[in-house]
Formats: C-alpha cells, structure tokens, sequence
C-alpha cells in the first residue's frame, strides 16, 4: 500500500540536522533532575560522596540528557494536519563517557528516519531522531535513537 | 551507595531490582520542570481527557527514568551502564504503583570490559510489561575493581 504521507519525496529529508545547542551543566539541574525521577543515588546527588568516586564529581543520571533538548530538523510532512497528536515511541540510548557537574555539553538531533503504517489510530507517522551529546573536550558522551508518533 | 554487584557474583537469568514507583500527578510537575516537557497530557487532566487518553499519563520518559535508575543500581559505583533501550508499549497513570525489574540474559566480555546483557521492564499494578526495554552493563571484577 503506498504511502499517503512519508513518500519518497518526504524522506528526501532524512539526515537533516538541527542547529547545535550547547549546555553547561549545573549541580543544581543535575539534584532538581534527580529528585523529580526520585532517584537518591549519591552518584547524582552529593557531592561530598561523588568526589570520592573514581568520577572525582557528580555526575548526571543517564536520561538526564532529556533535559537537554536540541530544535528538531524543520520537517515538511504534508499531508499531515496541523491538529495532529504525538505520542513518544521509545529510546535507545548508548554511553560512552560521564557527564559531569561543570561540563559544557553540545547537543544536535539528526533525522535518522521516517515511515508510516496503518494503524487503529489512522495513518500514524514514525519519526527517527538520532541526538548526539558532545563534551568541552569532544568527546562523544551519549547517543540517543528516539521515535517520535504522530497521528 | 547501593551494593557493589561484581562480574563473578552474577549469573545468566540473575534477577535486576525489583525496583518500585509510586509515581503521583505531583511528580509529573516535577519531572515536567526537571525536564522541559511540558506536553499537557501529563499534568493537565481537561486536556488529556479531550486527547481521548483515561487521565494524566506518565511521560514516557520518566519510566525510561526509573528502568535508569534499575540499571545504575545494578552497576554500582564501579560499573557503567553502557545501553539502555526502552519502549512504549502501555500507557500508565498516576496513583498506582509500577514496578522495575530485570533478568540477565547474556554474560561476556569484549573489548577487555566484563559485560551483562540484560531484559528489562516496567510493570503496571496487574503485572502487565507497558515499558519493555533492554540494558547492556559494564561490572567490574573481583581481580581488578575496575569495570
């Protein structure tokens, strides 16, 4: 059945990016993250504790990069209504270096991928992000593959 | 610090957590603000309702929070979780309990690193797996501490 939303021409946009955003992080966003997920690891809450670590500091909660978001690609999907609904589909997140208190961190989402199936819903519309979250020194800190649902 | 799992201690079908929520429409603010999604369906009940969803739902997000936390308990101080996958099956509400769990499921050790593959899940009050998911932990060893 062909596509009434994601045609070829749609999916020309995959592997657009957004702008980067960068974020310091702060002790204070870290704690106020922890709490509200009600997460009383040391790791991410005190710092006495945290020093003694061998991360030498606190260090963020692993889906605290939540909180730091990046302008999605601009995405043209006509024939999508304006009133459209999203629901969020999933996460897969991979880790490659901690982030810490103080860390500068720089955050860009690509489009990974798009497709549409047809469900109870109507015609539902799976969008593929993939964020990357960057440190001061460059190195790659986390990755994250997200599918987002309108419909 | 929660308990330090080591490499040696841990066996294929080991059990993660449990791990239990009881998630309230107050910890919605909290993660809305924590978290800068600020989509209505998790605080706003009138506008929830005209999405045709039963009430405030979590965010999906904030259970992938909770198997976080599962996992970075099971790492310890000395392990790392290296990936985490989870996937929105089933909507949940606030003002009833869910619960984390996990099983390992794969033992092995690559690029020098001690490494587990593990199921996880969160689970509704009835038992039912909404937020399915996938963890892949670094834990050190015995011999060297070090993960």
């Amino acid at each position: 059945m062909a596509n009434k939303i994601v045609t070829d021409e749609t999916r020309k946009q995959i592997g657009k990016t957004g702008e980067i955003r960068t974020y310091d992080v702060e002790r204070g966003a870290i704690r106020r993250f922890a709490e509200a997920i009600g997460d009383p690891n040391p790791l991410f809450n005190e710092d006495r504790e945290a020093r003694k670590t061998r991360f030498g500091a606190m260090i963020a909660p692993p889906t605290f990069c939540r909180s730091m978001g990046s302008p999605i690609p601009d995405l043209e999907l006509p024939g999508m209504g304006k009133e459209f609904r999203g629901l969020d589909g999933g996460s897969d997140w991979e880790y490659f270096h901690p982030i810490r208190v103080g860390d500068r961190i720089s955050v860009q989402t690509r489009l990974a991928d798009l497709r549409e199936s047809e469900g109870r819903l109507g015609s539902m519309v799976f969008i593929t992000m993939e964020t990357t979250y960057t440190n001061q020194f460059g190195e790659v800190c986390a990755t994250q593959r997200s599918t987002a649902i309108r419909y | 610090m929660a308990k330090q799992h080591y490499i040696e201690d841990v066996e294929v079908g080991a059990e993660i957590g449990p791990l239990e929520k009881n998630p309230t429409t107050q910890q919605l603010v909290k993660y809305a603000g924590a978290s800068g999604d600020f989509y209505q369906i998790h605080y706003d009940k009138d506008f929830a309702l005209a999405n045709k969803l039963p009430g405030v739902i979590l965010h999906g997000a904030l259970k992938n929070a909770f198997l976080g936390q599962l996992v970075t308990d099971f790492a310890g101080e000395h392990g790392w979780v290296r990936k985490l996958s989870v996937q929105y099956r089933g909507m949940d509400q606030p003002g009833t309990k869910v619960v984390c769990r996990g099983k390992v499921t794969k033992k092995y050790s690559e690029h020098g690193h001690h490494m587990v593959d593990c199921e996880i899940w969160l689970e509704n009050a009835k038992g039912e797996k909404t937020t399915p998911g996938s963890a892949t932990v670094i834990l050190p060893s015995r011999n060297s501490h070090a993960a």
